[in-house]
């Protein structure tokens, strides 16, 4: 059984993005939900399927009773933060598509924009499990984890600072046309960045992802019911997750090949699903917690060899209008907002639906990535014909 | 909010045997004690006999330096203070696919945080010191070329 484009994505919501908003992440999932099956025209009663981060404050219970919903008949969760935006939808795909469920909703929740709620600054003074061997060390943050295997990645092929910048220029001129976003009125050059503090070398102030409060929601249903709705319906094409061999969330040091990360594996899945191969794919949406993840991801999803990550994105090859592989068209993490990545699967559906600031004319589909660095996800979304 | 320096959980049980071994100026990695695949970091099994028998073979304590970090604000209270510092990841001599993070160190008894930055750079060759902290022993790096 595949599950290729017998489901559609026909809903999507979200909450302002902010600082400090004074909402708890149950009411933003709730916010976002309610405007997600608006958009899509559906009753709430008719859900009978919730998928969501396993980080979700907010549970299903809880979601269920604020908004009405019916009956859920299948209900699950993901781990692993940021690698598991791709993957709720996947999973609401593949219960629709067997029957499981018939309307089910995939959301992130997030206040991460107040200094004390990032998870680093509450660790307790002992450290177990994986983060004894790193954090003792001063090793604390999800930057330096991915700095060092960025050090190590320009040692290893030569990609530099400028190819880092050419990441954060692309999103921020994305994030400059989208109201939406955070970094709307903030335009970037490559000045300011080459300027910027250090956040943990080789990684500057502006390789970093936003902290955001919000949350954002998608409604999945099938093909079939999908023709009904109120939207042009987003076909969920391909899906696939990956943990490789060995892997170590984030501090992935201790395996035969550190900078062959879980992309790679989930590339291959999901390639081996679709009707589209990288060559055909005009617009993506790529994880960007920190600027690095995108050369790698490039790589890991086939767009370009190992170690030409950083030469891919020369000559504005990531930037719309005319680059070759415009990715983050609605400003991603890094302009956007950080909502671990969920943002990038609604500006995915907005690209296939056309309704994009950055409106890639007349692209078949579009990749969405999650987390690089952790066990992650992806989707091929196909726009309707 | 930590306000002191992160330690280890020494009493972790996967783990004990490296900070025993730490405690007493040895570098250790956990060895499966059937088919001897080292494993780095430990955990109960071994994952290409199944076996849940080790043993902590004591390495030469030398490595290169795989890479480095130069870490700065915002910290941990502790570590803020002392920034910019390095972090660095080491390959074993034994076996470069069996990796240690720390920190390089310009003597037995140099902080952490006082190392020369200009001498950081991946490929060099470094063996390993223990310093303590909050009762722990800490395994750091010198430069092979640095005076003792």
């Amino acid at each position: 059984m595949e599950i290729k484009d017998r489901t559609a994505i026909v809903g999507i919501g979200q909450t302002q993005f902010g600082k400090g908003l004074p909402d708890t992440e149950l009411s933003l999932a709730c916010q976002a939900i309610a405007a997600a099956l608006d958009d899509a025209g559906i009753a709430p009663r008719d859900v009978d399927g919730l998928v969501m981060f396993s980080m979700e404050n907010g549970r299903e219970v809880e979601v269920a009773r604020n908004l009405g919903l019916g009956a859920i008949t299948y209900f699950g969760e993901v781990g692993y933060g940021g690698g598991a935006g791709c993957a709720v939808v996947g999973h609401a795909a593949m219960a629709v598509a067997t029957g499981q469920c018939r309307v089910a909703v995939a959301w992130r929740a997030r206040k991460r924009a107040a200094k004390s709620s990032r998870p680093w600054a509450n660790v307790a003074q002992r450290v177990g499990g994986a983060a004894q061997w790193s954090r003792p060390f001063g090793l604390l943050r999800p930057v330096d984890e991915i700095a060092m295997l960025t050090r190590r990645y320009m040692f290893e092929y030569g990609a530099t600072r400028e190819h880092l910048a050419n990441v954060a220029l692309a999103c921020r001129k994305h994030a400059n046309r989208n109201p939406q976003a955070t970094f709307y009125d903030r335009p970037l050059t490559r000045e300011q960045y080459m300027q910027a503090r250090w956040i943990s070398e080789p990684l500057c102030l502006f390789d970093n992802c936003l902290e955001t409060d919000g949350a954002l929601a998608v409604v999945v249903t099938s093909a079939e019911r999908a023709r009904d709705t109120r939207q042009p319906p987003v076909y969920i094409h391909a899906f696939a997750q990956s943990i490789p061999p060995q892997c170590q969330p984030m501090t992935n040091y201790f395996c035969e090949d550190p900078l062959r990360g879980p992309a790679w594996d989930c590339a291959q899945l999901l390639w081996s699903k679709s009707d589209f191969q990288p060559k055909d794919v005009r617009v993506a949406q790529i994880y960007d917690a920190f600027t690095p993840l995108i050369l790698l991801s490039l790589e890991g999803y086939g767009f370009c060899g190992r170690g030409e990550g950083g030469p891919f994105t020369e000559n504005g090859a990531l930037e719309w209008p005319d680059g070759r592989l415009p990715i983050n068209t609605s400003g991603g993490g890094l302009s956007e907002a950080y909502v671990h990545g969920f943002n990038l699967i609604l500006e995915g559906v907005r690209q296939m639906r056309g309704t994009s600031t950055c409106q890639v004319p007349d692209a078949p589909c579009c990749l969405v990535t999650s987390g690089e660095g952790v066990p992650t996800s992806a989707l091929l979304l196909r726009r309707a014909t | 909010m930590s306000t002191s320096w992160l330690v280890p959980d020494v009493d972790d049980p996967d783990s004990a045997g490296f900070w025993q071994h730490a405690a007493r100026g040895q570098l250790a990695v956990q060895t499966c004690a059937e088919c001897g695949q080292r494993r780095m970091p430990p955990r109960p099994m071994c994952f290409r006999c199944h076996s849940l028998a080790h043993r902590w073979e004591v390495l030469s304590g030398r490595g290169t330096i795989w890479s480095f970090v130069v870490v700065h604000p915002p910290l941990l209270p502790a570590y803020e203070a002392v920034a910019p510092y390095n972090v660095i990841v080491v390959s074993a001599r034994e076996d470069p696919q069996i990796r240690f993070v720390g920190n390089l160190v310009d003597g037995p008894d140099k902080p952490f945080f006082q190392t020369d930055l200009q001498q950081l750079r991946i490929g060099a060759p470094v063996r390993v010191v223990f310093q303590e902290q909050d009762g722990v022993y800490l395994p750091r790096w010198m430069l092979e070329s640095a005076e003792t």
